[in-house]
């Protein structure tokens, strides 16, 4: 009511105005509409199946409330509702020990783990690259060509040769889905630093230059704060990006754990809601990762006084 | 720009030999000094034919219209810039060993502040470069913020202060370095005037009380005029020196001084050495 009584005539054209002017609104209108389209998508592509199972069962005259119901309860769909879904990832979240093959946080764990290793060592090449390619003419010419071009191969054809090669010599296990992870992630931040480390203003660079200062100094001192806000962007894409990789890493391992084992079992056995619990998992991990990026990014800034 | 047009316009700027008081040392000598940017369009000639001598004590301005090489002969004393022929010295020492030896403190057209640091880190940050020690530091910060009456902003971030006060900011990082030399370009140009006018009078309370030479760029003449002991009027295409004016003003002066006619005289002789120079153009 307060509402009202700050801004009439606004409220009085739109009665919803309230409701969407925060994120929230419009955010639960999206969420809404996405699962309204899904559940009318199911019931279209599992609805063939379903005319299958009725014929061969020799039934007929099935009401059309019947074939809703059933088309939304089939074990195999093509695509699963998204309460099959959410029932599926509630099952082997909460009513699964943690060790359990069987439990979807043991999977998402071990897939946690190597993006975050990937992350890690992805990140800090990213950074030491981008010093590189700032601070010598060489390198920059060097370098730049090999670190996009690095990109254009297809993931999928590099991932099994990085895993099976780094078997032949003695390394396995968490390390080579790693590595796979660091080759995605380290582009972005090279990228986002390289830029960061170079947006100085050029009076800026010029105060460093009548102060005679080093280019360690200038460095710690005017190109590393000014690149902050760059290296959590590019740290938001790279953390995503480690995810992504870490599941491809784990697809040629021969689905043994991981989120990716999940995929590909999955895929094999043709269970849909088993790959969509999965997909939703990697989703909210991936979604959860960048926010807390995120935040790191807002205290920071705080912290150096450039968020107002 | 014909050889000959130069040398006759170096021979208008008449760089007189500065007589009046023998034991002043000369902080800046500028001899035959020129600078052309090689560009795309071909070569352009910022700087042509400069001499100039500026001792210890004076309140030199830079003033002419945008384009004329002010600003470019004040980051070539800076060493910002290099010149492509001439000779020029600092403190009897190329610009280069003198900006390695901190001769000068720089005070840009913008406060060019860093945003991540409070005031007091933004001051005292030639003194983190310059290696020392913490306890001068502080000392050094207060007394400055003091001098350009900031005590109070210290842990102020620049966004939440005005643009005169981080102007000020600037000025105050730029004498924490304690040079003898202070070079101003354009620093009070984006401010209103009233604030200009203040800080114009508090620049030259300043200058009285530290016997600093300073170099300051600007395209005001009553600013010129107000502040300097000597005007150098420059004219573009290619940037040199038409005039150089000293001025008898006192070394005290209020901003009553401006109604003068002797103020008015000298302001009058640089408006037109400013239309001269001008005049060829249109």
């Amino acid at each position: 009511m307060t509402d009202t009584a700050l801004s009439p005539q606004r409220a009085g054209t739109n009665p919803f105005a309230g409701l969407m002017a925060g994120t929230a609104g419009p955010v639960a209108v999206v969420v809404l509409a996405i699962i309204a389209i899904w559940y009318m998508a199911a019931v279209a592509l599992n609805t063939p199946f379903q005319r299958d199972v009725y014929q061969r069962g020799n039934q007929a005259d099935v009401p059309f409330t019947q074939l809703i119901a059933d088309t939304l309860a089939q074990d195999r769909p093509v695509l699963p509702a998204p309460h099959q879904v959410l029932t599926e990832i509630y099952e082997t979240t909460f009513e699964k020990k943690i060790t359990s093959k069987r439990s979807l946080i043991y999977h998402s764990g071990i897939t946690l783990s190597s993006t975050l290793l990937g992350f890690l060592i992805g990140t800090s090449l990213g950074i030491l690259l981008a010093i590189g390619i700032v601070h010598s003419r060489v390198l920059d010419k060097s370098l730049m060509p090999w670190v996009i071009s690095s990109q254009t191969i297809p993931i999928l054809a590099i991932a099994p040769m990085i895993i099976v090669v780094l078997n032949a010599v003695g390394i396995s296990g968490l390390l080579p889905k790693a590595m796979i992870s660091t080759y995605l992630s380290f582009f972005p931040v090279t990228v986002g630093m390289v830029k960061g480390l170079r947006s100085p203003k050029v009076i800026h660079m010029d105060l460093m230059h009548t102060y005679s200062a080093t280019r360690i100094q200038a460095f710690w001192k005017l190109r590393l704060p000014y690149a902050v806000p760059y290296l959590f962007t590019s740290m938001k894409i790279g953390m995503a990006a480690s995810l992504v990789g870490a599941i491809v890493g784990e697809l040629p391992t021969g689905a043994v754990a991981g989120l990716g084992a999940r995929l590909l079992a999955g895929s094999y056995y043709g269970q849909t809601v088993q790959i969509w619990s999965a997909l939703l998992m990697a989703a909210f991990l991936a979604g959860s990762l960048v926010a807390l990026i995120g935040v790191f990014e807002k205290v920071t800034l705080k912290r150096m006084g450039m968020a107002r | 720009m014909t050889k000959a047009a130069s040398v006759k316009d170096a021979a208008m700027a008449d760089p007189a030999p500065h007589s009046r008081s023998g034991q002043k040392n000369t902080v800046i000598d500028i001899q035959n000094l020129s600078l052309t940017f090689e560009t795309n369009d071909g070569p352009v000639h910022a700087l042509s034919d400069i001499d100039l001598k500026i001792e210890q004590g004076d309140f030199v301005s830079f003033i002419g219209p945008s384009g004329c090489g002010k600003t470019t002969l004040l980051r070539v004393i800076a060493d910002l810039e290099r010149q492509t022929a001439g000779t020029i010295t600092v403190n009897g020492v190329t610009p280069e060993q003198a900006r390695l030896n901190r001769a000068y403190g720089y005070v840009f057209q913008a406060a060019a502040l860093y945003p991540w640091r409070t005031i007091a880190r933004n001051i005292a940050l030639p003194l983190e470069i310059m290696g020392l020690p913490k306890s001068e530091q502080d000392q050094r910060i207060a007394k400055n913020m003091d001098l350009v009456n900031l005590t109070g902003f210290e842990q102020k971030y620049p966004w939440q202060l005005s643009g005169g006060m981080q102007q000020r900011a600037s000025i105050a990082r730029a004498l924490a370095v304690e040079p003898d030399l202070l070079l101003m370009d354009e620093p009070f140009g984006a401010l209103d005037e009233i604030v200009r006018d203040h800080l114009n009078e508090q620049l030259l309370q300043l200058w009285a009380k530290t016997n600093k030479t300073v170099v300051f760029v600007t395209h005001s003449i009553p600013e010129a005029v107000f502040l300097s002991t000597k005007i150098v009027v420059l004219c573009p295409r290619p940037g040199r020196i038409y005039d150089v004016i000293e001025s008898d003003l006192p070394r005290e002066r209020t901003l009553d001084l401006r109604e003068t006619p002797e103020f008015l005289k000298i302001a009058h002789r640089v408006r037109e050495g400013l239309k001269a120079g001008h005049s060829y153009e249109d």
